[in-house]
């Protein structure tokens, strides 16, 4: 399993290439992506002695590619550059098995309240969903969702609203 | 069925009462003026199409509200320490009532001369209609020795010179503006034709803090702003409050352990239960018109259907079952139908299904989305949030025809009906600060005014005329 995982991370282009809706990426399984490259297992390196305490928070955030993934307006489905980013976060899980994680589903303030928080619980299951299919048991993710009470971005325009529409990997100490 | 004591969860009010004492009518003597037929011109529209185009001739009616005498200034624990006092605070409240909805033309105790506790039910009408007074409220103030208060309310047609109402109320001297919200009520109900709504409450939610650190609690108050008590202390965000019937309880959303989930706030006792535990999400709780049910929303998976339970706790029953996103919910007035809001074409959008979840099918189709339905009180109309661009409350009838915007804001959202009918109360949010406030709206389109709160305020949520 940590070898298919450790794989992923490099696969990223092509995966981007076909980028797939929320639902085939449910479905896609490690099973089915291209075998790994013969150097894949030195890519990555351990965390440096000097950094933060392996399996804490602060070195998920410095191993990850990002703690964060964003969605389009109205949307739940995990586009390709979240799923590198999620992958690098499977990666992560798979090196810390004893690791828990809570994922947070976030909406921007253009929607209704009841609706983003529904919504945000969607996206956090989304990613959830993605990070289950690269191997992580299911039983080691859980998710909130906050609706539109949590925003990152304080304006009101497009980029500000693109911040907040996200789903947030956060690391249970 | 969980509960939890009022102390641990940090809230500020326990015990305000077991609700409100009930105004108990009393009998008022006659006034020496001709009584006037028992019904006004206002016909029974038994809807709105013919009323809310036009304004009624009732509007331009000019009302004299003097001072409420009493016959014998002595002390009291309501506002103004005596009865003469608060007589005047009576009038003003009444005043109040009709001004700040845009009904009439009223003029106030603080602009008109006293009136002598005799002249109350012998009205002196050729000095009102030297003032170009058309209607005239007189009403009175005494207290009992055991300090409750009874409150007499007369309402007369100066040009006719008679009688058109009278009403009189036994309430403690804590509940002294219930008895001028009834005397305004009685006011507004007799030269309107409609059913009576100021004497009610409104549960929301009090908001401060940065946009991104919002502190959020339950608070309560009168419809005019008065009485206003916060529930929670903020500690946990708290969202979508949702009066029961009865005033008793409020059904709300809660972060409180980290994870949003519906409690049911007993006012009485000060204490909480959790309705349903579960490992999933439940939010968008909405009372039955008995008060006997909630339906709420729950996620599982990431899907989100709507369900009812009994408010006391039970086996939840799902009453929606497609993918996607199905949330809130408002029952019609006879319990018989509830209308919600589902994703399931694609967009929010509004449907309409039997109480028992059956015979669902979609009502809105203007373009955009359509999301927070809620049922008249009356039952002609379905006032809902358009997203069409901005956010705008609208109303539309249930079959989905007639759609009108009441609003046109950035963004404007979350629709309550007052008790008749006849106004929408719903929350702006301004761009930008992310600055909350409640606002009201004539189902005219007319009449928009914020309310006065003592902070930011969101999610409001209008309950029935008190009894």
């Amino acid at each position: 399993m940590k070898r298919t995982l450790l794989t992923v991370t490099l696969l990223a282009g092509s995966i981007s290439l076909a980028a797939c809706s929320s639902n085939s990426a449910k479905n896609r399984t490690a099973a089915e992506l291209p075998p790994p490259p013969a150097s894949s297992t030195t890519t990555t390196p351990p965390p440096p002695p000097s950094g933060p305490a392996a399996g804490s928070q602060a070195d998920f955030v410095a191993s990850v590619q990002s703690d964060t993934i964003h969605f389009d307006t109205d949307r739940y489905n995990v586009d390709a550059q979240s799923q590198t980013i999620l992958q690098s976060q499977a990666q992560w899980l798979a090196r810390y098995p004893m690791k828990r994680v809570t994922i947070e589903g976030h909406c921007d303030e253009r929607g209704t309240r009841d609706y983003n928080i529904a919504l945000g619980e969607r996206r956090a299951n989304a990613a959830k969903n993605y990070l289950v299919s690269l191997g992580v048991d299911a039983s080691r993710i859980s998710t909130v969702s906050y609706g539109k009470e949590r925003p990152i971005a304080l304006g009101s325009d497009e980029a500000a609203w693109a911040q907040n529409r996200r789903a947030v990997t956060v690391t249970v100490q | 069925m969980k509960r939890i004591s009022s102390a641990l969860l940090g809230v500020l009010l326990a015990g305000l009462g077991a609700g409100s004492a009930i105004a108990q009518q009393q009998t008022l003597p006659a006034s020496n003026a001709p009584q006037a037929a028992p019904t006004t011109a206002a016909p029974d529209d038994g809807g709105l199409t013919g009323s809310v185009t036009g304004e009624g001739a009732w509007q331009d009616l000019g009302v004299a509200i003097p001072a409420f005498p009493t016959d014998n200034a002595v002390p009291t624990a309501a506002d103004g320490g005596n009865t003469a006092a608060l007589g005047k605070n009576l009038a003003r409240v009444v005043y109040n009532d009709l001004k700040n909805n845009g009904l009439f033309k009223p003029t106030g105790p603080d602009a008109l001369p006293g009136i002598g506790y005799q002249e109350v039910a012998a009205p002196n009408f050729s000095g009102w209609r030297a003032r170009s007074a058309e209607m005239l409220v007189q009403g009175f103030v005494r207290a009992a020795a055991d300090g409750r208060l009874t409150v007499g309310c007369y309402l007369y047609d100066v040009g006719l010179g008679s009688e058109l109402a009278r009403q009189g109320y036994v309430v403690q001297p804590g509940d002294w503006r219930r008895a001028a919200h009834k005397c305004a009520d009685m006011v507004y109900s007799r030269l309107s034709g409609e059913s009576p709504f100021f004497d009610s409450k409104i549960a929301y939610i009090a908001e401060t803090g940065p946009k991104d650190h919002r502190r959020k609690q339950l608070a309560i108050m009168d419809s005019d702003g008065a009485n206003h008590r916060f529930i929670t202390n903020g500690q946990a965000t708290a969202l979508t409050p949702r009066y029961s019937p009865d005033y008793q309880q409020i059904a709300y959303l809660s972060y409180l352990n980290g994870n949003p989930r519906i409690y049911v706030y007993d006012i009485g006792s000060g204490t909480q239960h959790l309705v349903l535990q579960s490992r999933n999400p439940t939010f968008a709780p909405r009372w039955s018109p008995d008060g006997k049910s909630l339906l709420f929303s729950m996620a599982i998976g990431g899907n989100t259907d709507i369900y009812r339970i009994p408010a006391t706790g039970g086996e939840p029953v799902r009453l929606t079952n497609t993918p996607g996103i199905n949330v809130g919910g408002s029952y019609s007035p006879d319990g018989k139908r509830i209308v919600f809001e589902s994703d399931r074409s694609g967009s929010q959008q509004v449907y309409v299904m039997n109480a028992d979840g059956a015979d669902q099918k979609r009502i809105s189709f203007f373009g955009g989305r359509a999301a927070t339905p809620e049922w008249s009180p009356r039952g002609d109309q379905i006032a809902f949030t358009c997203i069409c661009g901005n956010l705008r409350v609208a109303v539309m009838n249930p079959s989905g025809g007639d759609m009108r915007f009441l609003t046109n804001s950035w963004q404007d959202e979350a629709p309550t009906w007052s008790p008749n009918g006849r106004i929408v109360q719903f929350f702006r949010t301004e761009k930008n600060t992310g600055h909350t406030s409640i606002w009201q709206v004539d189902l005219t389109g007319l009449n928009e005014r914020k309310l006065n709160t003592p902070v930011d305020a969101s999610d409001p949520a209008w309950g029935p005329v008190l009894p």
